[in-house]
């Protein structure tokens, strides 16, 4: 049973552990040297602003599986939501690296905040601005930004998942309204989500993006306990009970499964930056670890088989780095393509997931405890893999493009 | 109210010191560089008092334009100007010296140091300044606040707190209790692009010293536990080898 938000008192957790996130930044081919300015600086303020709020409480809240409500104002202040939209509509208006950037600091401390942050600006504003009118943009994009709403994405259902093109929930054109049915599984963002925006089928069998509202009649968004993964994020599912959509609800101008697939383009670019951050804290938290920890009178970082994980970690890392660098620069001038964004997102996600499993054999029996990030990590990377895209399912994109058989069905 | 923030900028807390050039200066290869934190919390404090009190706050830094990305960030945060004095930071009497030149006739209600830098830690120029422009100053405060014309402050003494009140102008130097530094937000970030950032020349300043060569501490060494049933062999060491009796 988890624990209910309103017995942690996360204020006083985040005092008593203050100054304890003891993370050192790493960067062994310059890559800073590829970042603006402001790309440093928007960096070192979502760093600092992560280590002073969010690191203090984070292993509290994933252990006992309560989101963070409180964090979500100052996400909006860093620019974690949609800081690569237009600033006309509310939101940061800075480039595709700048939101790379902030979502490897914020899954440097954890994957499920990164979650929270990759639905709300990737899922949820980045299909309202690039398919949703202008009155549905003025309406959602700015509160959005703020925080002040936030959203879900409805699209993988109990019986489709690697298959989006197959689900059920579907909608009728009733005259003056869409009445929607059917059910949504694996939901970041649910049990607290202001709108949703759903994926669904249309009486020619089209789908089509739809804002749904909480507090319409027949909406439901039940939480899903019991993960082991994602604890500090808060997932659900959403249930459509004829539910009456208003009209100028739908997303005009997309149609077919370009549209979901189009905003999971943008969410696995972020994957591909955040996870760097989630592998960047185990190798500095195994660097550490090592440099401190004594067997056999000398610290075990004198050893080579510790040295040989270590190595690897910062050549993984390094690599994992100059990927995302290069995709982004692409995401900026609009050419990267949908297989580039594949491989970034596979390649990266299963180094973090590597990094974390040595990382953890470094710590010893101490890497299994709540005293360092790393079986956190370890575990919240087993849904990174496996959501927006799973990994084989990455390679079959991959697969596709560069043989041009479709390996899929 | 118009506020002046003198800005240091500094090598970054984590930074690994060494020396070059016979170890009369410091090697700033691969050296992260940030706001003097000292100079954080006074920038904060600035803000909150014109933020209450209506004004502006204005950043001034002497150094070279290799520090203007983190001027910048001071920006940032909030502040709404930067003048950078295009000069080479020497050392207090000098920083002091520029700053008051500049700052003489622009009539600055309250002028905001840090209590030293966290470099050189010389923790000269809020007296200097004071000295130089004829105003009162007041230094390593804890608080800090503005009714009028009359500032009240408090700086931590020996067993106490003193509490003082001072007419404005004043030069104040900031202890890191004034405040809770601010970290920059997104917006503030985008504003620092279009905020002016100033350069000026230096004036002419005697020098009266020069760095002749700089140490590092020694390495603290490791606990030595002694049995005690042998206390002769910790007076040995404490003779010997720590040379303290």
């Amino acid at each position: 049973m988890a624990a209910n938000a309103n017995t942690i008192d996360f204020e006083k957790i985040k005092e008593q552990n203050q100054g304890k996130d003891r993370f050192q930044p790493h960067d062994f081919y310059n890559v800073d040297t590829l970042f603006t300015e402001e790309h440093l600086m928007i960096r070192d303020a979502v760093r600092s602003w992560i280590k002073k709020e969010v690191s203090p409480i984070i292993e509290a809240s994933a252990q006992s599986a309560v989101f963070p409500h409180h964090i979500i104002k100052g996400l909006a202040e860093v620019g974690a939501f949609g800081p690569q939209l237009p600033s006309e509509y509310g939101c940061g208006g800075m480039d595709y690296i700048t939101y790379g950037i902030i979502m490897q600091e914020l899954e440097r401390c954890d994957s499920g905040i990164r979650s929270t942050a990759s639905v709300q600006g990737s899922l949820v504003m980045y299909p309202i601005f690039k398919f949703g009118s202008e009155e549905q943009k003025k309406k959602y994009l700015p509160k959005l930004a703020q925080g002040v709403l936030m959203g879900c994405f409805g699209l993988t259902e109990p019986d489709h998942g690697s298959n989006p093109g197959g689900m059920v929930t579907h909608i009728k054109d009733m005259g003056d309204y869409y009445l929607l049915n059917g059910a949504k599984m694996w939901i970041s963002n649910a049990p607290f989500a202001d709108i949703a925006v759903v994926w669904a089928k249309d009486e020619e069998g089209i789908i089509r993006g739809l804002i749904v509202e909480r507090g319409m009649e027949g909406f439901s968004t039940p939480e899903t306990h019991g993960k082991w993964s994602l604890r500090t994020s808060a997932t659900g599912e959403l249930i459509f009970s004829n539910v009456k959509v208003p009209k100028e609800n739908i997303l005009p101008n997309v149609k077919g499964l370009r549209g979901p697939l189009t905003c999971l383009d943008s969410a696995r670019y972020g994957i591909s930056w955040g996870v760097i951050g989630a592998a960047m804290d185990c190798y500095d938290s195994a660097l550490r670890y090592s440099q401190e920890r004594k067997q056999f009178n000398k610290p075990i970082a004198g050893f080579q088989l510790q040295q040989k994980k270590l190595a690897e970690m910062i050549t993984e890392i390094t690599k994992a780095q100059l990927l995302a660098w290069r995709l982004g620069t692409l995401m900026n001038e609009g050419k990267a393509t949908s297989a580039q964004i594949s491989m970034a997102k596979r390649n990266n996600v299963e180094m973090a997931l590597n990094i974390a499993r040595e990382a953890r054999q470094v710590h010893g029996a101490m890497g299994i405890t709540g005293d360092y990030p790393i079986m956190r990590h370890m575990m919240n990377l087993e849904s990174v893999i496996t959501y927006e895209g799973t990994h084989d399912v990455h390679l079959l994109i991959l697969g596709k493009e560069i043989t041009g058989e479709n390996a899929f069905i | 109210m118009k506020i002046l923030v003198c800005m240091s900028v500094v090598p970054d807390t984590t930074t690994k010191i060494t020396f070059v050039e016979n170890n009369t200066k410091f090697n700033t290869q691969g050296v992260q560089f940030i706001i003097n934190p000292y100079d954080e919390v006074s920038i904060t404090r600035a803000l909150e008092l014109t933020e209450k009190h209506g004004g502006t706050v204005t950043l001034v830094h002497v150094g070279s334009a290799e520090n203007d990305a983190v001027i910048r960030k001071g920006l940032a945060i909030g502040a709404n100007d930067a003048y950078r004095i295009n000069a080479e930071a020497i050392d207090g009497q000098f920083v002091a010296e520029q700053i008051a030149a500049f700052a003489k006739d622009k009539g600055f209600d309250i002028i905001f140091t840090g209590r030293e830098s966290i470099d050189y830690n010389g923790g000269q120029v809020c007296g200097l300044l004071g000295e130089l422009l004829g105003l009162p100053s007041v230094n390593v405060a804890t608080s800090i606040d503005v009714e009028g014309n009359i500032a009240t402050l408090t700086r931590d003494i020996d067993g106490g707190t003193e509490k003082l009140t001072c007419s404005l102008p004043l030069v104040v130097s900031a202890q890191k209790d004034l405040c809770e530094p601010r970290i920059p937000n997104m917006r503030g970030i985008m504003s620092a692009r279009t905020k002016p950032l100033n350069v000026v020349e230096p004036i002419s300043v005697e020098s009266f010293g020069d760095y002749q060569s700089f140490e590092s501490p020694k390495p603290k060494a490791s606990v030595k536990l002694i049995d005690p049933e042998h206390p002769e062999e910790l007076i040995n060491l404490l003779r010997n080898e720590a040379k303290v009796i």
